[in-house]
């Protein structure tokens, strides 16, 4: 084992839901033709004044809620100064020394079954920037202001972990929280999910934090994971050689798989923040978060705790079916049908034959091609013996590709499981016929020829017969007489 | 510092000598991102260090313990806009103010990340 | 003559139907062509746009509207943004900027029927108190025109002394109304912070700003007030409150009301100022009213504490200039760095740049607790003395300028002496209370100011305290000599 330790905290960024900007009336879909939704506000035109959303202030008191944070009873907008092409203003409305969620937390469960918990120090409400364009430009840069002002929730972590699977795992169990609650869409290659990581070594034990790095804008969960790999071993690198780190942004560049310094960050900043006088303080009382309670949906973690416990299933099972809102309702539905004593069945489909076939055609669990409907038919069948696991496979891809019900592929088809005791001993009569070699040396103690008897019958019955039905009968008619 | 005659004595604090340096001068014209000429800097550093003589009155003024003040509006809290969008698109009215604009875009000189 | 005629006057006539918008439009508009040049009051003339509204307030009356603003000519100070028209705010930053949308104080008064002749001269960005820092030279005062008219509304006040338009608007920092109407001889108005709104007023310092108005008398300024407040959903700081009557509020009596003399405004008072103080005080009581010494032992922080808290916001305020969506650019940028320090440099006159770098500096690291910090507590220390003053009194009074206008040039190279000239305006800003100042007399023959301060949300009170001045005194229908006619 290394004598380094890493230690991560994350800046995670994610673009609140609302039809219009945090402090003004435009739209903020994605994707419009180069600033035709900023308007006045957006674009910091003289004598213009912010107005505060009460969607985006909604939103921020919800996931205050879904973490047991402390939503702050007052809140207070600043302004961050600091001069760049996106920033329309010259200054960033932001929340600095009173964010308005304060101190929660949140549990990771890693795929080893190691379960942990993540401090989050706080989330504030700020505006974004808008994007620097380059391209077709000669030395010049085009500014659109389109997402100026959207609204963000910044979620600072504490620097609870220490290693990039840990960082990658909190940062999906945000990702799932935030759409559960339906207050960011999550797309990350439209970054409306992204964030920043704090990475430091420190020789294991120590308890101060070694010098931290910030790797801005990282927008995938895989860039995450190979920015901190990076940067990890880049910084070990230099103490073991006797170096020093150097705190300071770096931007991780995924074609080359590394970190750089920022440019545009060289300089020391010193952001001046102060209140914004053109916004009063920020005043939620409990009404206002009893209401909001209300509205909350179950959250992963209850909806996981649910699923191990009434289901049986494994912890681990449990929280994957929970990773969207969407995948536990299909669950849920599938087992609403199949019945609960099936429930485990039930989730390895889901988990199976259902997971990739989605990751195959990259689709997400509502665009599904069979419905939880649809999957619970099969399902009843494969639990009524009409067919076997292995046919449903097929069974499934018909419908997959095909569409259609398991009932009417399985008609059409003709793959209705044989569990006819006369016809599948008929289907081993011929079968020991035609093989007296065989018959001789199984007989003669070669045990491991049944595996061989059991395939030229399902052969035979195109994979129809009833497996436990054929063993039994298979195994009696072996051992017997001629 | 003379202070002119009609200013009530009761209302002229003790100013203490400050100064700024040229230096000083030049970093917060840099942060501030304003260009000074040669010409100009010593005006300037000889007005911004009679006024922080001037405002450093505060810094040693006893105001016990009462919470600072952001806001005359106190006790006033952040009213709550519905989200609705509002506005409509008029990009060609707004950038026609603008110094150069390219294909809807604002230019400037290239931005290094 | 129509422009002496105070705005309830000529809307008489206008409701009589013996003056047309059009005539009193065009009568203002050749009195602007006569005395402006003298004056330089104004930025940009909108003449057309004022005839074709007066044409539009004429049509409004014949349809049987009666409204006391309608078809009346006034002049907006260059900070109120204007659609469709050049707003400057008296800087070359904004030479080239036309305006896409109304504020709403422009919205509103001409909602009402006011017929815009121009926009007025100002310091530049409202920061200045002779209206002396402005892109377009200094105005002039018309009492005496080798002297300030005071700012930074200088331009605004002017025009309503020099009878060039009926009323005009103004914003209050500072003292930025009350000041020059002190120094010209005018009724000025500056209005509780949240009274009136402050959407699409180009900012200096957002949590002082407050506009109000020039007028010829407290009645006047009643029925201005009237269209200019009320609650604005587009600004968060605008205040969600009824407004009440305020022609009514004048004819309420002044016997019983408790007014306060400031101490700290009157110790070492320049004598011939003390004494138009006085004469004013001996005259409220002669009407019933009961006057007491009130003290304010935090004012002498005002001023420091202003000139934190306001360079402090306005180095912010004033970030969004930077050559790129709007305003000035400076020629061939050679990178993003060089396009904002040149077009910044280039763009905002001497006294915005020191303010923009004070307000930098005390917002800076190591500095912040010292000055800003400590200003926001001093803040509430003053505040909480008025608080503490209207449990005694219902308003307070006392100068609005410690003397009378002052020479062009006297004081602009002395930031700090210019500064100590808002002494008396700054306590109200402060503490976000409305103000008034009226004509009361004269020193070395230039225009003196009574000002009065009372609590939030006072101004039926203070206006009716003015106006009831104004039936006992005459100050306020002094003319300058030359504009008579």
């Amino acid at each position: 084992m290394t004598h380094w330790e890493t230690v991560i905290g994350l800046e995670i960024h994610a673009q609140l839901a609302t039809r219009s900007k945090i402090f003004s009336g435009a739209a903020t879909a994605y994707g419009a033709p180069p600033n035709t939704q900023a308007n006045l506000v957006d674009l910091g035109y003289p004598g213009v004044l912010p107005v505060l959303n009460a969607e985006a202030v909604r939103m921020a008191v919800k996931f205050g809620l879904s973490i047991g944070a402390v939503v702050a009873p007052r809140s207070v907008f600043a302004r961050k100064n600091y001069f760049y092409p996106d920033l329309p203003k010259g200054y960033q409305i932001s929340q600095y020394e009173l964010p308005i969620v304060q101190r929660g937390s949140i549990g990771i469960l890693l795929e080893d079954g190691v379960a942990k918990t993540v401090g989050i120090t706080r989330a504030h409400l700020e505006e974004d920037a808008g994007k620097s364009l380059h391209e077709g430009l000669a030395n010049a840069s085009g500014i659109d202001l389109n997402r100026a002002g959207t609204p963000l929730l910044e979620i600072v972590s504490e620097p609870d972990m220490r290693s990039a699977k840990e960082a990658v795992a909190y940062m999906k169990k945000i990702h799932t929280l935030v759409r559960y609650l339906e207050i960011c869409d999550g797309n990350m290659q439209e970054g409306s999910f992204r964030c920043d990581a704090n990475v430091s070594v420190r020789v294991r034990g120590a308890e101060k934090l070694g010098t931290r790095a910030e790797i801005k804008n990282l927008n995938s969960f895989r860039f995450v994971e190979k920015a901190i790999h990076y940067e990890v071993a880049r910084q070990i690198d230099i103490l073991e050689s006797g170096g020093k780190v150097v705190q300071e942004t770096r931007l991780y560049d995924s074609d080359k798989n590394e970190t750089r310094p920022m440019r545009s960050k060289e300089e020391a900043n010193d952001y001046r923040y102060f209140p914004d006088p053109d916004l009063l303080p920020l005043d939620i009382g409990p009404a206002f978060i009893a209401e909001v309670r209300s509205t909350l949906p179950e959250l992963p973690d209850q909806k996981a705790a649910r699923f191990a416990q009434d289901f049986g299933l494994s912890a681990y099972d449990a929280g994957v079916l929970c990773a969207s809102r969407e995948l536990g309702a299909y669950f849920e539905a599938v087992v609403g049908r199949a019945g609960a004593a099936h429930a485990k069945l039930a989730a390895n489909w889901v988990m199976g034959e259902l997971s990739s076939a989605l990751n195959h055609d990259s689709l997400d669990i509502d665009r599904s091609k069979v419905s939880a409907q649809g999957l619970a038919g099969l399902l009843a069948r494969i639990i009524d013996n009409t067919i076997s696991g292995k046919i449903a496979k097929d069974v499934f891809e018909a419908m997959w590709s095909e569409g259609g019900e398991a009932d009417m592929i399985i008609t059409a088809k003709g793959l209705t499981q044989i569990t006819d005791a006369g016809a599948i001993e008929r289907a081993i009569d011929a079968v020991i016929a035609a093989n007296p070699k065989q018959l001789a040396d199984y007989r003669g103690g070669k045990d491991k020829l049944f595996g061989f008897f059991v395939g030229q019958v399902m052969k035979a019955t195109q994979g129809k017969a009833n497996p436990a039905q054929l063993n039994d009968l298979l195994k009696a008619r072996l051992s017997g007489g001629p | 510092m003379i202070w002119p005659y009609f200013v009530p004595q009761s209302l002229v604090l003790q100013v203490r000598v400050m100064s700024l340096t040229r230096q000083e001068v030049e970093k917060i014209a840099h942060l501030a991102r304003l260009s000074i000429t040669e010409q100009e800097m010593p005006v300037y550093v000889t007005s911004l260090s009679s006024i922080v003589a001037f405002v450093d009155e505060l810094s040693r003024a006893d105001v016990g313990a009462v919470a600072p003040m952001a806001h005359p509006l106190v006790g006033q809290s952040q009213r709550l806009r519905a989200d609705e969008v509002e506005d409509t698109d008029r990009h060609e009215k707004y950038q026609a103010n603008a110094p150069q604009v390219q294909s809807g875009l604002y230019v400037v000189p290239r931005v290094i990340e | 003559m129509l422009h002496n005629l105070f705005i309830g006057e000529q809307a008489d006539l206008l409701a009589r139907r013996q003056l047309s918008s059009v005539e009193l439009t065009q009568h203002y508009l050749d009195r602007i062509a006569r005395f402006n040049p003298q004056l330089n009051a104004l930025i940009t003339l909108t003449a057309q746009r004022a005839l074709g509204e007066a044409a539009a307030a004429d049509r409004r009356r014949s349809a049987g509207e009666n409204s006391p603003l309608l078809g009346i000519p006034l002049i907006h100070k260059d900070i109120f943004c204007t659609d469709g028209v050049r707003t400057s705010c008296g800087s070359r930053m904004l030479d080239n900027f036309v305006a896409p949308y109304n504020a709403t104080v422009v919205e509103r008064l001409q909602g009402a029927g006011g017929v815009t002749l121009a926009k007025a001269n100002m310091d530049e960005f409202a920061m200045g108190s002779s209206n002396e820092t402005s892109y377009y030279g200094p105005v002039r005062n018309p009492w005496d025109t080798t002297r300030v008219p005071g700012g930074s509304s200088g331009g605004s006040a002017v025009v309503t002394a020099a009878r060039l338009a009926a009323y005009a608007t103004g914003t209050d920092t500072g003292g930025s109304i009350r000041q020059p109407a002190a120094l010209t001889g005018v009724t000025g108005l500056k209005p509780t912070y949240g009274r009136v709104s402050r959407f699409g007023m180009i900012a200096f310092a957002s949590s002082l700003d407050q506009a109000g108005v020039f007028t010829r008398s407290a009645a006047d300024a009643a029925l201005v007030l009237q269209v200019m407040a009320g609650f604005d959903p587009k600004d968060s700081t605008s205040v969600d409150q009824p407004v009440p009557d305020y022609h009514a509020a004048l004819q309420m009596p002044v016997k019983g009301l408790k007014i306060g003399l400031l101490k700290e405004f009157f110790d070492g008072l320049e004598p011939k100022a003390a004494a138009l103080i006085q004469d004013a005080l001996a005259l409220y009581r002669k009407l019933g009213a009961e006057t007491v010494e009130v003290s304010l032992p935090s004012l002498p922080l005002s001023v420091p504490t202003y000139y934190v808290v306001a360079p402090a916001e306005c180095s912010s305020n004033l970030s969004r200039f930077d050559g790129v969506r709007f305003g000035y650019r400076c020629a061939a940028p050679k990178d993003l760095m060089d396009l904002y320090k040149r077009s910044r440099g280039e763009g905002f006159g001497a006294e915005v740049k020191r303010r923009i770098m004070t307000g930098t500096y005390v917002l800076s690291a190591g500095y912040f607790d010292a000055y800003y910090l400590k200003a926001q507590k001093a803040r509430q220390k003053i505040a909480d003395d008025f608080k503490a003053a209207f449990t005694q009194v219902d308003l307070v009074i006392g100068p609005t300028t410690p003397t009378p206008a002052f020479a062009i040039g006297a004081k602009i190279d002395d930031p700090v002496t210019m500064y100590l000239n808002d002494i008396y305006t700054i306590g109200a800003n402060l503490a976000g209370l409305p103000g008034i100042s009226v004509p009361c007399g004269y020193v070395d023959s230039l225009p003196m100011g009574l000002q009065l301060i009372g609590p939030h949300f006072s101004e039926g009170r203070l206006l009716n305290a003015a106006h009831h001045y104004q039936l006992q005194t005459d100050w306020h229908r002094h003319i300058p000599r030359g504009y008579e006619s």
